[in-house]
């Protein structure tokens, strides 16, 4: 049964602003500071030269070196070299200078841009008492390029460890830059690397030799990318895999996972973001465009939050789930597939992972101003919301968010019409207020095409979802039942759960659902449906109650995008996609498909232009077995319109 | 009492010839007659080289005290009833408020120990003002009154077998050593113990028993010297039957010794010290020294795989044992030559070694022995840290080179080793003390928090043992080892026999505590020692224990392919409200994390019924049905009930 503690109960920490102490001192005097951060067990950092040849040396690596040697034919030394010249272009050379030329830099830098970066301190205190017991993972969400840049500034300013940070490689081509964040502690991974025995050995001997020897925390992103669309993706398991190995191997006691929430106000790439879910290339990376992006140093993106979630004991996770005498038969430095058990260990781990950042995510007001602004303009040709309507449903989402335990940061002191109008300014690039109405600052007639008006349209709309996005995790449990009650063919408790449980296998791709937790998810949301009285819960029936039909209404409606979007998805593999299609066909032609509906004005939602809906549907699809890949291409044997009954739905997968 | 001056004097006179002896018996014991055809038979060939030693019966006196044999059939005159070792001999604080170990027995015996209060007021947090005394003496109200299987004693009387159903007697072959044991004996608590105590004299005795114990379905627990710390010996409280503990420690003869093969035939009664000392009378010695040896005895060894502390020359009791004779519920196993080796399937030694006592009891073991070594050394390396401490053994036993013993103790125990420094007479003694300490710390720079120290024990004739020596210190050095003097080694093993009192001095002050082993492979030594003593002082701090727990260890033996590791753990349960329980949790919990790291159930303390839950998985499904099959041939009415191991 669902017993879980009442969210609304959640204890969190309070905040501080660490940019309101650099407003009132030097900022070279505190980037030349006396840095004396506590180690793990009194280890010192290692010299990144030390670190190589420690794992060169390693046992692991001269395996899959004489593993590689023999399959190849080529010498030991060449592959030596080539795993070293692997470990050249991997390895982090911190050093303290450049962090502290960072740290001074990203003060002014910081200090322009926001209004405050507050972090909870005893998270602070927490992670630092960890750091000192086990070796420590971060994990910090990742929504911006700031966000490790963010982190080690504020464990500088917290006088902690630097963490090593695993960044992707596209951050090299940025010649100056990509050496600046070397030097500041990144260390870069190749972006895929399939079947490259020596190059994942290197790159897993590198990260556990920090680890296990406690030389600084580890920082990755479970997310493997910036979300583009503010909704957490679905955790990457590489690394995680990496770091629990020590532990799981008895190389370690214990590892300390630190789950870390940042949440900004305004992201910095907000409309860039747009621009390339719609398709609309993504500039590469390099210096010269970091430049040019200096504009947006004029603009005022409001504060940042950043929480540090409770440290995780891999050991604890562990508990009664792995057995670790399995690997007590095979010498530990050949490396070897970790089995199912520990891949579904791994996996549900990270799901609790990206839920506990989720779940630490600050949200501002106008994350609910936005959810409540895009279903007002889905719902039809308006003139907008008026302002003091706007503000009631704010208030009444405000109370409604509270009680399913969002950690929602409304400024109490202030009326509620001044918050709200606060954080619309905030965000006057994409709300426009005429005449007492809100409405979103869609462009009109400025396009010369129907079609580009739509993208300019799906510009603002992408951005103003991916703020809505930031409270999904909120809503989706509930709104996953309020949409299954609403589908039920009847209130049978049975035929709601029967329906539920089909539309989370559904998009379990598009958001963070644990596998195998269909029930658990189905009690938490009856019980927070059942707690703000929107419906009652009896041993066979789920009723709508009288008040519960606002509620309802608002929670089908967050969801209904996502429906539409699978729904028009299936529409064209059916319709469109009689014969096989390539991947790299799909996201055109989907595309080209969508728009047509759009521009016919069948379908109302142009966020389903998001490549990201577009994607994570296709991948629904494969996983449910409605669609088939055949040697790398997209066949489509055939696929039944999802609509209808769920079970029938669920059976039709081919 | 009990000890009739009766027949078994007569068929039981040798050792051999005893499958056809026993059912002699048989016959004898039921009619007079026979007697007299029992009276002429004669051992068949005794081989004239060697030393024969008869199986007489005690003397015709009804008194069961001894005769000159270390243990006597009463225990309870020379032995502590709630506690390790020799009554005369403890641990205490003397008025002055000084650790004095009292007694005569041994070299610490008699000495004031200056820094051991200290050492366990930081340790523990004890608090000398605050005692948990032991309850003084045994009610035998508190023991339940047997319960007699009529017929098995009418018949058991008529053989002339001493036996007892005393509450004493009973209560003290119910418990080994583990802390649960002792603890409830200190409390006066007394669970269910055997109902009739039992000393046979010989194999043929033990025959007798046997057969009794089958045909009037008796319970038979085989009791050596006690020292078991596996629950080995509790009765199993399920157990409805009566309980007979068949306690072999008069069955101590040596029987004869064959200087031409090494070899000698021992009753498996005899104690560890006893073997020894009668060996060394004839210049000889087995070698196996278990560091219980004082009291363990040489049929326990057996029937636990024990291992002893110069196993590197002498090796275990595998490698010693020649021959094995088990009286069984099917009659008596044993093999039918003296040959070294034989290849003629699996090795039944190997059913009767181990089987802690499910299937029978050990009666007779023929041993190899070695001539007493010309020179002994006495040796200890300090190490800056016990990483380098362990790669030195590491590499000592990569080039084979071990001494008869090598350990390693990790930076607790070598301050604990410390505390038990006795009282320096000379000023001389202790300036030179200083000096080393200053010459390790300061001059080279070892952390005293981090230093571990190894002790070593070299035999052999004196040239090798020099070269030897030598030839290890070299290692040593390349691991930053530096020599540390004989004495402290010398001391470091002399502690090894006094360190089981101190339990008992820990529990007087709320201190309880264990020690348990196991063996690694080499790559895992380190990673399991940091990880079992770190879950030990997690669980203890989630289990509500105020004070952090001693958790230490040591490597004791070294293999070609790994290490014998032993973890001491102790703590101060003021303030808990059931101390034995978070005990038993905290010890559960060390060895999941044992088994965790790689390490095995047990090196040589056996399975008992303290760790069975684990043996299935140790020995997977099919060990554990061929285990059961063998119980189920040789023992098919659990006439050896003890429930040790399966």
């Amino acid at each position: 049964h669902y017993n879980q503690r009442d969210p609304m109960l959640k204890k969190r920490d309070d905040f501080e602003d660490v940019l309101e102490e650099r407003r009132n001192s030097s900022d070279l005097r505190y980037a030349l500071r006396c840095y004396t951060p506590v180690l793990y067990k009194g280890v010192p950092p290692c010299k990144s030269s030390m670190l190589k040849s420690m794992v060169l040396q390693s046992d692991q690596l001269h395996y899959v070196i004489s593993q590689v040697s023999k399959e190849t034919g080529r010498k030991t030394d060449e592959v030596q070299e080539e795993a070293s010249a692997i470990l050249d272009e991997m390895a982090h050379c911190q050093q303290l200078s450049t962090v502290r030329f960072f740290a001074f830099t990203l003060s002014k830098v910081f200090k322009s841009l926001f209004r405050s970066i507050c972090v909870n301190e005893e998270g602070i205190q927490r992670l630092q008492q960890a750091i000192q017991e086990h070796p420590v993972v971060l994990l910090p969400s990742h929504r911006s390029y700031m966000d490790f840049l963010l982190m080690s500034y504020l464990l500088y300013t917290y006088d902690l460890t630097l963490p090593v940070i695993a960044a992707g490689m596209d951050f090299m081509g940025m010649k100056f830059v990509g050496e600046m964040l070397r030097m500041s502690g990144a260390f870069f991974i190749r972006r895929s690397f399939g079947g490259d025995k020596l190059y994942w050995a290197v790159f897993s001997e590198y990260v556990k030799t920090m680890l296990k020897n406690g030389f600084a925390p580890v920082e990755f992103f479970l997310e493997g990318t910036r979300s583009r669309t503010s909704k957490s993706l679905t955790p990457k398991l590489g690394l995680l895999n990496i770091a629990m190995d020590p532990f799981l191997k008895g190389e370690v006691f214990d590892v300390s996972v630190v789950p870390v929430s940042i949440s900004y106000e305004r992201i910095l790439e907000e409309t860039l973001y747009a621009r390339e879910l719609l398709g609309i290339p993504k500039p590469k990376e390099s210096t010269s465009g970091l430049f040019k992006a200096r504009k947006v140093l004029s603009e005022d993106y409001g504060s940042i939050h950043v929480y540090f979630g409770q440290p995780v004991s891999v050991r604890s996770l562990a508990e009664g789930r792995v057995n670790r005498r399995q690997f007590n038969l095979v010498p530990r430095h050949i490396p070897g597939k970790p089995g199912e058990d520990i891949h579904s260990f791994v996996n549900d781990s990270a799901y609790k992972l990206v839920r506990a950042q989720e779940e630490n995510m600050v949200l501002k007001p106008w994350v609910l101003l936005a959810s409540l602004l895009l279903q007002n303009q889905a719902a039809g040709p308006k003139e907008g919301l008026p302002l003091d309507e706007l503000t009631a449903q704010a208030v009444w989402l405000r109370d409604l968010s509270r009680q399913y335990g969002a950690f929602l940061h409304w400024p109490d002191q202030m009326t509620p019409s001044e918050v709200v109008s606060s954080s619309l300014s905030l965000h006057r690039g994409l709300v426009r207020i005429c005449e007492g109405k809100v409405q979103l600052a869609v462009e009109q007639g400025l396009a010369a095409t129907p079609e580009e008006k739509l993208l300019n349209q799906a510009v603002i709309v992408l951005s103003c979802a991916s703020y809505r996005n930031q409270a999904l995790h909120v809503f989706l449990r509930p709104a996953l039942l309020a949409s299954a009650i609403h589908t039920a063919s009847s209130t049978q408790k049975q035929e709601v759960f029967n329906s539920f449980s089909f539309l989370r296998n559904m998009f379990s791709n598009e958001f963070i659902l644990c596998p195998g937790a269909t029930v658990q998810d189905f009690e938490e949301a009856s019980y927070l449906l059942v707690k703000t009285g929107a419906v009652q819960v009896s041993q066979q029936e789920v009723v709508v109650t009288e008040g519960g039909h606002r509620t309802l209404a608002f929670l089908i409606a967050m969801l209904d995008p996502f429906l539409q979007g699978y729904q028009v998805v299936c529409r064209f593999l059916c319709e469109e996609a009689t014969e096989t299609l390539t991947e790299k066909q799909f996201i055109p032609a989907v595309r080209k498909f969508i728009i047509k509906h759009l521009l016919a004005g069948g379908l109302r939602y142009a966020e389903v232009l998001s490549s990201d809906l577009q994607k994570n549907s296709l991948a629904a699809f494969l996983r449910l077995g409605a669609v088939q890949k055949i040697k790398g291409y997209v066949g489509f044997d055939h696929l039944e319109c999802l609509v209808g009954p769920p079970s029938r739905a669920q059976n039709t997968t081919l | 009492m009990d000890a009739l001056p009766s027949l078994h004097k007569h068929g039981s006179s040798m050792a051999s010839n005893s499958s056809g002896g026993g059912s002699d018996r048989q016959r004898i014991a039921q009619q007079r007659l026979r007697i007299i055809a029992g009276h002429l038979r004669r051992p068949v060939d005794v081989d004239s080289t060697i030393l024969a030693a008869e199986c007489k019966a005690q003397d015709s006196k009804t008194d069961v005290s001894s005769e000159g044999k270390t243990v006597p059939r009463r225990r309870q005159e020379i032995m502590k009833w709630n506690g390790w070792g020799y009554s005369d001999t403890k641990f205490l604080f003397n008025k002055k408020g000084q650790a004095e170990f009292t007694g005569k027995r041994y070299k610490l015996s008699g000495m004031i120990m200056p820094a051991l209060k200290d050492w366990l007021e930081d340790t523990f947090g004890t608090n000398l003002q605050h005692k948990s005394p032991a309850t003084p003496i045994l009610t035998s109200s508190a023991v339940q009154p047997p319960t007699l299987n009529e017929a098995f004693v009418e018949e058991l009387k008529s053989t002339g077998i001493p036996f007892s159903h005393d509450a004493e007697d009973r209560v003290f072959r119910a418990h080994g050593h583990c802390l649960h044991e002792i603890f409830a004996l200190r409390e006066g608590k007394v669970g269910r113990v055997p109902d009739l105590v039992v000393w046979p004299n010989c194999h043929n005795d033990v025959v007798r028993i046997v057969e009794l114990a089958c045909k009037h379905n008796v319970c038979l627990i085989p009791y050596g010297g006690g020292t078991s710390v596996s629950s080995g010996l509790e009765c199993p409280p399920e157990e409805t039957r009566s309980i007979v503990s068949l306690d072999t420690s008069q069955m101590s003869r040596i029987l004869w010794i064959d200087e031409k093969n090494l070899t000698a035939h021992m009753e498996a009664g005899i104690v560890g010290q006893d073997l020894e000392r009668l060996l060394n009378e004839s210049g000889y010695c087995t070698g196996h020294e278990p560091d219980s040896m004082e009291f363990s005895s040489l049929g326990g060894w057996v029937a636990t795989r024990a291992s002893g502390m110069k196993k590197n020359i002498y090796g275990n009791i595998e490698d010693l044992v020649i021959r094995v004779k088990m009286v069984t519920p099917q009659g008596v196993i044993e093999k039918s030559c003296l040959g070294p080796r034989m290849s003629t399937g699996p090795d039944i030694h190997h059913f009767i070694m181990g089987s802690e006592g499910t299937l029978g009891v050990v009666t007779e073991v023929t041993m190899k022995i070695r001539p007493m070594p010309e020179y002994q050394k006495y040796g200890s390396v300090v190490f800056p840290n016990f990483e380098q401490g362990v790669a030195c053994l590491r590499e000592v036993a990569k080039q084979r080179c071990a001494p008869a013993s090598i350990r390693l103790m990790d930076n607790e125990q070598f301050k604990f080793g410390h505390a038990l420094k006795p009282q320096v007479s000379s000023m001389f003694t202790s300036f030179l003390d200083g000096l080393k300490t200053f010459y390790i710390t300061k001059f080279k720079g070892f952390d005293p928090n981090c230093l571990c120290v190894a002790t070593l024990l070299f035999e052999g004739h004196r040239e090798k043992v020099l070269q030897h020596e030598k030839q290890v210190y070299d290692i040593a050095a390349q691991f930053g080892g530096l020599a540390a003097g004989e004495d402290n080694g010398q001391r470091g093993y002399m502690l090894t026999f006094v360190i089981a009192y101190l339990r008992d001095l820990g529990m007087d002050y709320y201190v309880i505590g264990e020690s348990f082993e196991t063996s690694v492979p080499w790559d895992r030594v380190l990673d399991i020692c940091r990880n079992v003593k770190l879950r030990i002082i997690q669980e203890c701090k989630d289990k509500g224990v105020q004070f952090q727990p001693l958790a230490s260890c040591r490597a004791t033996q070294t293999y070609d392919s790994g290490a014998c590791v032993y973890f001491y753990f102790a703590f101060n349960y003021r303030g808990l409200s059931d101390p034995v329980h978070v005990f038993e949790e905290v010890e559960h919990a060390a060895r999941e994390e044992i088994l965790a790291n790689g390490g095995s159930l047990s090196h040589h303390h056996g399975v008992g019924k303290l760790r069975k839950e684990w043996m299935r998985e140790a020995v997977s499904n099919v060990g554990m049905g061929m285990l059961k099959s063998v119980k189920d041939y040789v023992d098919p009415n659990n006439i050896f009930g003890n429930r040790n191991l399966l």
